[in-house]
């Protein structure tokens, strides 16, 4: 048992955490039609769109209600209302989600409030012209944790405006997935789950909206993700199941107001979370599991076994959000590698259970200089932004997470799954083994300086 | 008051926007309508501030408020550095709840120490947010205490989010270098060629760029401001004997107020392409000759002038023939509305529009010029929608803007360069113009456009 130490300090070097209202954006933007609205300066939305727009290099529609100062200290609800009346009349979204911001948490607005009254005005004033856009609140304060809180906030916004009791459906799953999931990774779990000849419902889903298709047309709000459709009928499922513990709150709600069994995952990297997914599945479908899950259960014990020579006893500094966290340190130590730190965004629940020598909230700086004092590492794996500490460790970073900043499809990197879990035990072998090639192929001590033996070589001037 | 900070910025004679305006317009500030929630675009005052201060290499830039203000914007520009690294790194309170309702100055005072104690720099910035002007927070008073105690400048920048556009927050960064920098310091030694170069931020190495050139030119650049600049640098800028104000909606106040205190003369230019830096070169050797430096400069600028220009033209020849007729959609702001316009002018190509949002009137004056007093070329802020017909329908060979509308063009699947901050490619000055001439000829003989716009399997009709 590792209690989470938080460090003592005012200030914060080299942020991991982003802002808790991107989280919450990004997951309404894994909703078909779906636009996410900043209650705060313009500055606010500004700063998310610009990261995200980096990390994904896709469009990226998100609104602000831009309060300035008077608006900041009567109230921004005007604001609020404006900018609803405008993005429902003009954007159509299928889903407008609210995302407070610090700004408007501060002043302690009371939003839940504000929207029902300004929803009752607009649905009164606008009649037809409303259409079917779905008002949900997202509140995910700036103050407490980061983008996967955020994004958890948003689902269970969601689920709180749309999910209703639906009658059961038989071999249909209703998947809440979290923030740590990649486009690649949820391209992944549906394949797993069809493969079991089920259906599902992800929720958000990212593989529709920024996987980096070229669409047609050009739209103001997300093109893909969850069907609007699909978000009436999330308690229409036989079962529910949510990947990542910050899913909890979403599940919960969904399982109350439908009264469906809820499985949570809290990570799909490693083998034994892989098993636990393939047990539900066999459940839920009555079916045995197929070929192909069978193959590539066999082809990732045989990459265990080929990554464990370059991988065992190397120690692993890992930076990331809790439950990303979880499964890198789960593949890191499966393969025999010790974590010496882990830094991770907040306290998280279970997090006192990982195998690591020190976890600390904290930032990216604590990442460099804890793990120096521990004597340095072989690995690094983080966000784009470690690349920092990784240089001053002298290790090689495999990049996870969010941001990556410096790399091209990142969102189609697969770390879950049978086949992911393959790929990530590869890739800390590989980035290791080359980083020793590189720096560890040398005598332990420098050899005396070669002198040529024979006497008519020419012998350099000086 | 922060109120009392902001009527001189809004009263600035220097701006052309400002002196169309009416008395009562100019009480009202730099936001007559105010953005339009739910349809606006662009950073707020804080971004604005940043961006202009940051680029001071050498400092600790360290940002008071909740992690949003830093979590998800450090070192998100591409300002080079020469040398320190220490602006790069995000240094933040990252403000809790806790300290919303306690008051974060003890927090601050001890970051502020940390990081003296951590990196030993030769001044501190400390910006103001939202959530801690929201709640009282005295950044003023914490960092005149912390000036005392640490025996080096703590300087306080107080431009939360909410005053306003990143406009205002260039001005404001600017009113802060005014009162808190410019003039503190002394340079070991002057010469009458002594230049300052106001809101150039060194975007990928701009400034190393026109460098050499002013070397050439017997030019001596005493103060960048900002970009690749040391602390001293901009303290010491009072001793310049002219200055050049480069984007002039961000930093007009710097320049005219350093020609009020000091008697510095300045002038509103550009270094985007080669007609611009030309005029650049000529007014500083005239400003400086004024001011007193031997009168031989006016000609040796002319000689290097000629050369260059001569240089230019013969390394451009091999992207003549590409370049030649091809159709741009220009959408970018302030002075590259113009500026660009007549670069690309130069390199043969047709700017079919242009955008002038941010732009002066005199910017909006000489683009309309170039573009023979077509004003149905003159856009404001194109609907996105709109701006993707444009492009699918082939109106343009080419889009350059910022990052902001890059996805409009690559998804219509038409050829896109980034001219704003987030570029890879310094296009300043006579280098840069060649470097320009480079990037859209590769992009636009670049051979992904014929395959992605190719026909898929199932499309092309003849398939068996």
């Amino acid at each position: 048992m590792t209690q989470p130490e938080t460090r003592k300090k005012a200030l914060t070097i080299d942020p991991l955490k982003v802002s808790p209202p991107l989280g919450a954006s990004l997951a309404l933007l894994g909703v078909e039609r779906g636009m996410p609205l900043l209650h705060g300066s313009q500055g606010c939305t500004a700063f998310a769109l610009v990261l995200l727009v980096r990390h994904f290099r896709e469009a990226i529609p998100l609104q602000t209600t831009a309060l300035g100062e008077i608006e900041t200290i009567l109230g921004g609800t005007d604001n609020l209302e404006a900018a609803i009346r405008t993005l429902v009349t003009k954007s159509k979204p299928a889903v407008l989600g609210v995302c407070p911001t610090g700004l408007t948490d501060t002043r302690s607005e009371d939003m839940a409030a504000d929207l029902r009254g300004i929803a009752d005005r607009l649905h009164a004033d606008l009649g037809e012209a409303w259409g079917e856009t779905l008002l949900v609140h997202a509140p995910a304060p700036d103050f407490i944790g980061g983008l996967q809180e955020g994004w958890g906030a948003a689902v269970r916004g969601i689920v709180e405006a749309a999910a209703r009791p639906r009658p059961r459906r038989a071999g249909h799953l209703t998947v809440l997935a979290g923030a740590h999931l990649t486009v690649g990774d949820l391209d992944a779990l549906r394949d797993t789950i069809e493969a079991f000849g089920l259906t599902c419902t992800l929720l958000p889903d990212l593989s529709g909206s920024l996987d980096g298709h070229v669409p047609e047309t050009w739209s103001p709000v997300s093109l893909g993700g969850t069907p609007r459709a699909a978000l009436d009928d999330l308690g229409a499922a036989s079962a529910i199941l949510a990947i990542g513990e910050h899913m909890r709150p979403a599940a919960d709600l969904l399982a109350e107001r439908c009264g469906l069994p809820v499985t949570l995952l809290d990570t799909l990297t490693g083998l034994r979370a892989c098993d636990r997914l393939t047990t539900v599945l066999t459940e839920v479908s009555g079916r045995s599991a197929p070929t192909a899950v069978r193959r590539d259960r066999s082809r990732l014990l045989d990459a265990l076994i080929d990554s464990h020579f370059a991988a065992v006893g190397q120690r692993v500094a890992i930076a990331a959000e809790p439950d990303l966290l979880r499964g890198m340190v789960t593949i890191a130590t499966d393969l025999g590698c010790r974590v010496p730190v882990a830094v991770t965004s907040t306290r998280a629940p279970g997090l006192e259970a990982l195998p690591v020598d020190r976890l600390i909230v904290g930032d990216l700086d604590d990442l460099e200089t804890a793990t120096l004092e521990a004597g340095g590492c072989d690995l690094v794996i983080g966000p784009s932004p470690a690349i920092r500490a990784a240089k001053a460790l002298h290790a090689p970073l495999i990049r996870v997470g969010f941001p990556q900043v410096d790399r091209v499809g990142s969102q189609h990197d697969c770390f879950t799954g049978y086949r992911g879990t393959r790929q990530v035990a590869f890739a800390i072998a590989n980035a290791i083994a080359e980083s020793h090639a590189e720096h560890h192929l040398r005598p332990p001590h420098p050899s005396p300086v070669e002198v040529p033996h024979d006497s008519d070589a020419p012998v350099a001037a000086g | 008051m922060l109120s009392d900070r902001l009527a001189p910025v809004f009263d600035e004679p220097g701006c052309a926007t400002n002196r169309a305006k009416t008395d009562a317009q100019k009480k009202a500030g730099c936001k007559p309508k105010g953005p339009a929630p739910g349809a606006a675009a662009g950073g707020c005052a804080f971004d604005g501030a940043k961006i202009s201060l940051q680029p001071i290499v050498d400092a600790a830039h360290i940002v008071h408020g909740p992690i949003a203000c830093e979590g998800n914007n450090w070192d998100n520009r591409h300002s080079a550095s020469s040398g320190s690294d220490l602006y790069r790194r995000g240094l933040t309170t990252d403000l809790t709840e806790l300290d919303v309702i306690q008051g974060g100055e003890k927090k601050l005072w001890k970051a502020i120490r940390q990081a003296i104690e951590k990196f030993d720099p030769p001044a501190v910035f400390v910006y103001q947010t939202c959530v801690p002007a929201l709640t009282g927070d005295d950044i003023r008073a914490v960092c005149a205490a912390a000036t005392e105690r640490h025996g080096r400048p703590v300087i306080p920048v107080e431009v939360p989010g909410f005053v306003g556009s990143k406009n205002l927050g260039n001005r404001l960064a600017g009113e802060t270098l005014l009162e808190h920098v410019i003039g503190t310091r002394e340079p070991e030694t002057t010469t009458p060629t002594d230049i300052a170069l106001i809101a150039e931020f060194n975007i990928v190495g701009d400034l190393w760029q026109v460098m050499p050139v002013f070397e050439k030119a017997g030019m001596r650049v005493l103060s960048p401001i900002t970009g690749d600049a040391r602390y001293h640098q901009v303290a010491q800028a009072h001793r310049a004997r002219a200055s050049m104000v480069v984007c002039s909606q961000a930093m007009v106040n710097v320049g005219r107020k350093m020609q009020e205190r000091w008697g510095i003369p300045y002038f509103e230019g550009s270094f985007n392409g080669v007609r611009a830096t030309s005029e650049a070169l000529r007014t500083f050797s005239r400003l400086l000759v004024e001011q007193g430096a031997a009168p031989d400069l006016i000609d040796r600028t002319e000689a290097v002038i000629a050369a260059e220009e001569a240089e230019v033209r013969r390394r451009f020849e091999p992207y003549r023939e590409i370049l030649a007729g091809k159709r741009v959609l220009l959408y970018t702001g302030g002075n590259k509305s113009w500026a660009m316009v007549s670069t690309l002018q130069d390199m043969g190509m047709e700017v079919i529009g242009t955008s002038v949002r941010k732009a002066t009137d005199h910017g909006k004056d000489r683009a309309r010029d170039l573009l023979d007093g077509a004003d149905q070329k003159l856009f404001g802020a194109i609907p996105n929608a709109e701006m993707f017909r444009m492009l699918k329908d082939g109106e343009a060979d080419i889009m350059l803007s910022g990052g902001r509308s890059q996805f409009v063009a690559l998804n219509a699947r038409r050829p896109w360069l980034d001219t704003n901050q987030e570029r890879h490619h310094a296009y300043a000055g006579y280098a840069g113009f060649l470097v320009l001439a480079e990037r859209i000829a590769l992009t636009l003989t670049a051979p992904i456009w014929d395959q992605v716009n190719g026909p898929a399997p199932w499309d092309a009709g003849d398939t068996p």
